[in-house]
């Protein structure tokens, strides 16, 4: 009985920053379809990410070898994602466009996205390149309903289409919605999907240990539950003098 | 073969106390028998805390104490350094378990008066090392060099500035600088891996030589040195080694399953051991919009921003956050109960003791969140409850009915 009353508070304390994540406010982030088993996934979003974002942001902490790590052979991440003549396979990956001419170009400089999908939520991203539309008021004509004011303009245009953001009468609320002006070279889901590729690839680039981390972790714990019962035996065998 | 391992250790113990430390402090070092769950987590503590300078020392290798390239070397620990990314998580998990410890330690001398007479030094040290556990795990979370090192370490130095007349100073001394910048980050990690935990060690050893003159407590808070048998030893105790190092062994090994667990399945705990903003690297152009401490300081954060400003000063409440921080040193002396432990106690102190920790986990809750005038206005509740618990407790303790203690301790 103790012992459960004493479970109980543990549970108790164990549950108060659990309720402290469910109260996060802010806008409605759809759910990113994130499996990092999903190889072929991993390689579309990397292709996607080395042609697209790093033309302008950085991931400097992360080396191209690195993706042999989602089954790419070193052949394979030369030529598909088809690297510079100059950048050795051990490098990491800079960004095409210098960070100052950025600046100028965009008002911030790009950050850098080794490590974006740990500061920012995989849900996030793959709401945020999802949500552009067109706003003739922002200097680069874009705006985006996740990160208001966003000083980037919508590389993913041409796969995505022009959205733009208008209101609609919904049980006597103004509800603002997102609807696709003229369609891109993709079908909706097809981008949802690309898109999708992209963040799995982001949320593997932020950790990469974390393809390997989980199998070790139950390595681990099989090897501490022998151990526990092995110490508890022993325990209990030095211990039956004692009442 | 036995006999020259006799003789060696003859030979040492004419020159070096080794076989009476042994006896003194292991094989008849006597431990109250009815120890129960409360009681692992002083063994648990010295645990974490070896975790902590041999994952930190490794750390040290690859990490570079430097405002250039500090965030950077943390992602090639991550990345590059072989299994780096395990000793990280586990030093930073660490840094989480070891509050989580401590505070169900120090809860644990609360329930059972393990604070009374004779342990008074016992508990002060306890209350030091408390203290310097805080400023190494304050001063090691600058050394990211994230978002958030960088602007709590900010937002805690700048409380300094608001003590009067040499506020202003005091700060910079501790910064080395008019702003957080690359000097306290080299600060910080000097004393982060050598200051303090040199302190901590040596504060730890007189935290058990005192425990050892004293002896420990136990859950029915009776002295079992009153009783003892013919052979000189306490009836209810039972030698340190074998029986209490093999128990603690047990609750080690489960502890390490929770351990891992959190460092193989879950190192950021949903933001609370690993903040997310702290993957950003630190902007002293850029303020986040919320800053937040890490969950350990939350409560006494809570407290801080509960009292209102006074002429535009902070003062007021920097003084109650200190006030609330070392007021566990005077519970020796606050405390006028009869009896020690819990099980004896009456209902004015239970309920007392359950308001408090009621208070201190919402709080901590609260100190997370950004202040609202909703929020602020629980926060002096559960503040005034929190001192509450300690400027009445000469009077509730007084005046509670207790139950006689037992003259044998009694397992439940």
């Amino acid at each position: 009985m103790n012992a459960i009353k004493k479970l109980g508070m543990l549970v108790l304390l164990m549950a108060v920053p659990a309720m402290a994540i469910a109260s996060g406010a802010g806008v409605h982030l759809d759910t990113a379809p994130v499996n990092l088993k999903d190889q072929a996934s991993l390689q579309r979003g990397a292709k996607l990410f080395t042609s697209r974002c790093l033309a302008c942001h950085s991931a400097s902490y992360m080396r191209y070898n690195r993706l042999t790590d989602i089954g790419m052979s070193e052949e394979q991440i030369k030529k598909e994602l088809e690297m510079p003549e100059d950048v050795k396979i051990g490098s990491t990956m800079q960004a095409a466009m210098d960070s100052n001419s950025a600046k100028l170009a965009y008002g911030v400089a790009p950050p850098d996205l080794s490590v974006i999908a740990r500061s920012r939520s995989p849900d996030w991203l793959y709401t945020y390149m999802r949500s552009f539309y067109v706003d003739i008021s922002k200097t680069s004509g874009w705006n985006n309903t996740v990160f208001p004011s966003v000083g980037m303009p919508f590389v993913l245009a041409d796969l995505q289409g022009e959205q733009a953001l208008e209101s609609e009468q919904h049980e006597g609320h103004d509800v603002k919605k997102l609807i696709l002006k003229t369609p891109g070279s993709m079908q909706p889901a097809e981008y949802d999907a690309a898109v999708g590729d992209l963040t799995n690839y982001l949320v593997f680039m932020s950790e990469p240990s974390k393809l390997v981390r989980q199998q070790i972790g139950w390595i681990v714990l099989a090897f501490l539950s022998v151990l526990l019962m092995l110490v508890y035996a022993l325990k209990k065998e030095i211990w039956k003098d004692i009442h | 073969m036995m006999n020259l391992l006799k003789n060696l250790l003859a030979w040492v113990d004419e020159r070096f106390p080794l076989t009476s430390t042994w006896k003194a402090h292991a094989s008849e070092y006597y431990a109250p028998k009815n120890f129960n769950f409360w009681y692992f987590f002083g063994g648990l503590a010295l645990l974490v805390l070896v975790i902590q300078i041999v994952s930190g020392i490794f750390l040290t290798m690859n990490y570079k104490p430097d405002a250039l390239f500090a965030f950077a070397s943390v992602e090639y620990i991550m990345r590059d350094v072989q299994l780096g990314w395990i000793l990280r998580n586990i030093h930073s998990t660490g840094a989480s378990m070891f509050f989580i410890v401590i505070y169900l330690h120090m809860f644990r001398g609360l329930m059972y008066g393990s604070y009374r007479k004779p342990r008074e030094l016992l508990w002060i040290i306890g209350m030091i090392i408390y203290l310097a556990l805080m400023g190494e795990a304050f001063m090691g979370y600058l050394l990211p060099w994230g978002q958030m090192s960088f602007w709590g370490a900010q937002v805690i130095v700048n409380l300094f500035s608001s003590v009067p007349f040499v506020g202003q100073d005091l700060a910079i001394l501790i910064r080395g600088d008019f702003v957080v910048s690359d000097i306290t980050l080299n600060r910080f990690f000097a004393l982060h891996v050598v200051a303090i935990p040199l302190i901590l060690v040596l504060i730890i050893v007189a935290h058990l030589v005192a425990l050892h003159e004293v002896g420990s407590n136990n859950p029915d808070g009776i002295e079992i040195k009153k009783n003892k048998g013919p052979d000189g030893h306490p009836v209810d105790g039972i030698p340190f080694f074998p029986y209490m190092v093999v128990k603690d062994a047990v609750a080690a090994v489960a502890f390490l399953i929770v351990f891992v667990s959190v460092v193989f399945f879950a190192p950021d705990m949903g933001g609370y051991f690993l903040e997310y903003n702290n993957f950003v690297p630190a902007n002293p152009m850029k303020t986040p919009e919320h800053i937040a401490p890490v969950w350990y300081f939350t409560p006494y954060y809570a407290i801080l921003r509960a009292v209102p400003p006074l002429f535009g000063s902070q003062f007021p409440g920097v003084v109650a956050m200190g006030v609330a921080t070392v007021i566990f040193f005077a519970l020796p002396w606050l405390d006028r109960g009869q009896v020690k432990s819990i099980r004896y106690r009456g209902p004015i102190y239970k309920a007392f003791l359950a308001s408090f920790v009621v208070s201190f986990v919402g709080l901590g809750y609260l100190g997370l969140m950004p202040a609202t005038e909703l929020y602020t206005w629980i926060s002096r509740v559960l503040a005034v409850v929190y001192f509450a618990f300690f400027f009445l407790m000469p009077w509730y303790t007084k005046i509670d009915k207790c139950k006689p203690e037992p003259d044998r301790v009694t397992s439940k």
